[in-house]
């Protein structure tokens, strides 16, 4: 075989990529919800560059005032543009929940694995706490936490991950019990391989798949989670803003009328909670090899 | 002295009935440079002694009894910690399903370098260039482009080389081979065998090759040892294993090889492998066995030295050489 030749062989692994992108295309749920996804990602980052006015920046002879050229979502009870407020807040509602989950997903997984590698007592304690927290609905449990910790972002960021995090110890304690008894296990303990590199990264490589729809479905509830809290007004308060605190907000004006002020903040929450979950759910097909070629 | 002797090798499995007893005293030895097959039906506890020979037999099995001794020193006191430096560096595994026992998320490369660096402490760029010489020495085919790819990626004849590759990355003393043929075609299976037979000889490992085919250890093995239901009844060189076999459990497996020179009908052995929880104190081919004696069912018989190379542990064959003397 030619040089070239063996070098259009082993590109193979690399073109998987455009492969997943075509069957991604295919999918058009999917597709639509990671766009919405992309797109109020690049919202949050550009939102200085694209926001019409100030968001903080107050205007007594516009307040209150419906949806117009001028503010595209109207204005609140001090003049200030709404969609500016809506485009700096996905800010913090996007940080917030990806943090959480973040740091849920790695302590999850970490304790998860110990969990499911060594199994006995160690197993045992760990999935009796595990469902101890999970006995809580997480609203109660989040709304505790925050009452008793303040309402910081840090803690507010502590608050969602410590909700989530006997999820991710459950789903991978399940897959390391599947995983430690393949060969490939055997065949590391069989070279002589420590069990901590076993475990790392022998054996929850292979647990990973699951693992990221779970976090995508997380990221959803996660933030769904934080505006559930601001609402109640154990969240994020003024002034730094949020859709739920906003929704809640809004709420006052419910009664007269004002009515973009919160159905705009609860449309927003809406939209990237249902992104969230529709492409955890096309993860999951698209991640699960009999489903492959299906479509 | 043998590099590898079991004695009394005892090990149980815990169930919610009560203990299986897998393997039941077995004594087995293997010298240095010899390739050694252990015989015996799925069941019949070939598996288990390789991986207690590693120590890798894991809860709710354990060893109830007995040593394994390589060069003379009792595997089954050394501490976790100095049993992981023996594994891999001093007896490696060739695993019986290559393509599994392959992890699916890291490359070949990644995972026979390795074990340069962990039991020759080599740089991993070194690690690399050595892993390459290491697939290159068992006949795998670009070398180079082989360990940037994945298991799913190659043939299940390469998962074996590959395989075998990294069993010897550490130049063991033994290795242990478990069916490494079951998943090939027969002619790469031939290859696979002629290359262990190769390398067995020109590294001077001594192999354990466990096989329930009586070919493969007719063309590839110095000498035989016959497990059945967890016990070791006869253990001979090749030629005599064939020629000779006492043990009627052993005569039956060899009058169960199909002969394509005679025109023989194939006898199959009677009876399944018994249980081996509650077993019985006695010999455990009794219930299968024609020749069987009273004393059978009470004594497990010993393994007695008939010959300087042969060995049977059967009360029946003992009584007749009794009777001739």
């Amino acid at each position: 075989m030619t040089d070239s030749a063996l070098s259009a062989v082993s590109t193979r692994p690399k073109s998987r990529l455009p492969a997943m992108w075509n069957r991604l295309r295919r999918n058009p749920v999917t597709f639509g919800a990671l766009t919405v996804i992309v797109v109020l990602a690049l919202v949050a980052i550009l939102a200085p560059v694209i926001a019409p006015f100030d968001p903080d920046a107050t205007d007594p002879a516009v307040a209150l005032e419906g949806p117009s050229w001028r503010n595209l979502l109207g204005t609140d009870v001090y003049g200030r543009d709404q969609l500016s407020r809506l485009i700096f807040a996905a800010r913090l509602d996007l940080i917030v929940p990806c943090c959480a989950t973040m740091a849920a997903l790695v302590v999850g997984a970490l304790i998860g694995a110990l969990s499911g590698y060594r199994g006995g007592w160690m197993d045992q304690l760990i999935m009796r706490m595990v469902e101890a927290v999970l006995a809580f609905p997480a609203l109660v449990l989040a709304m505790g936490l925050t009452a008793a910790l303040g309402n910081s972002i840090g803690n507010i960021i502590l608050t969602l991950a410590i909700t989530q995090v006997p999820i991710y110890i459950r789903l991978i304690r399940g897959e390391m019990l599947r995983v430690r008894e393949m060969e490939y296990a055997e065949a590391a303990r069989a070279v002589g391989n420590p069990p901590w590199r076993i475990v790392l990264v022998h054996l929850l490589p292979n647990c990973i798949p699951p693992l990221i729809v779970q976090a995508t479905l997380a990221m959803g509830f996660a933030l769904l989670t934080m505006a559930a809290l601001s609402f109640l007004g154990l969240g994020i308060r003024p002034p730094d803003s949020e859709w739920g605190e906003m929704t809640a907000e809004g709420a006052n004006h419910m009664v007269t009328g004002e009515w973009w002020l919160f159905v705009f903040p609860g449309l927003a929450v809406m939209i990237t909670v249902l992104a969230f979950n529709l492409v955890g759910d096309g993860l999951r097909d698209f991640l699960d090899p009999r489903m492959r070629g299906v479509r | 002295m043998s590099l590898l002797e079991l004695s009394d090798l005892t090990v149980h499995f815990a169930t919610d009935a009560g203990p299986v007893e897998a393997v039941h005293k077995v004594n087995l030895w293997v010298g240095a440079g010899e390739i050694m097959g252990l015989v015996g039906e799925s069941g019949s506890g070939k598996t288990v002694t390789a991986f207690s020979i590693l120590r890798l037999i894991r809860p709710p099995g354990r060893i109830v009894r007995g040593s394994i001794r390589l060069e003379g020193c009792d595997l089954l006191a050394l501490s976790e910690e100095e049993m992981r430096r023996v594994r891999g560096a001093r007896i490696s595994l060739i695993p019986q399903n290559p393509r599994t026992a392959l992890n699916p998320v890291i490359t070949v490369g990644g995972q026979i370098a390795r074990l340069f660096e962990l039991h020759r402490g080599l740089p991993a760029r070194a690690a690399w260039e050595r892993g390459v010489e290491a697939l290159d020495q068992v006949g795998v085919p670009e070398a180079p482009r082989r360990m940037r790819q994945y298991a799913h990626q190659l043939s299940g004849g390469t998962c074996q080389r590959v395989m075998i590759a990294m069993a010897l990355a550490s130049s063991p003393q033994l290795l242990i081979a478990d069916e490494p043929t079951t998943g090939l075609d027969v002619s790469i299976a031939a290859r696979i065998l002629d290359l262990l037979r190769e390398l067995g000889s020109r590294t001077g490992a001594a192999i354990i090759l466990i096989t329930h085919d009586l070919g493969v250890v007719a063309e590839t093995c110095h000498r035989v040892s016959v497990m059945h239901a967890g016990q070791l009844v006869e253990s001979a060189s090749v030629r005599t294993l064939f020629q000779q076999p006492m043990h009627p459990y052993t005569r039956a497996l060899v009058r169960s090889i199909p002969r394509i020179d005679r025109e023989v009908a194939l006898e199959p052995i009677p009876g399944s492998v018994p249980s081996l929880l509650n077993a019985s104190p006695g010999c455990r081919y009794v219930t299968r066995c024609l020749d069987r004696l009273d004393i059978c069912r009470q004594i497990l018989p010993p393994l007695e030295l008939i010959d300087p190379d042969h060995r049977v542990a059967c009360h029946a064959v003992e009584a007749s050489r009794a009777a001739v003397a």
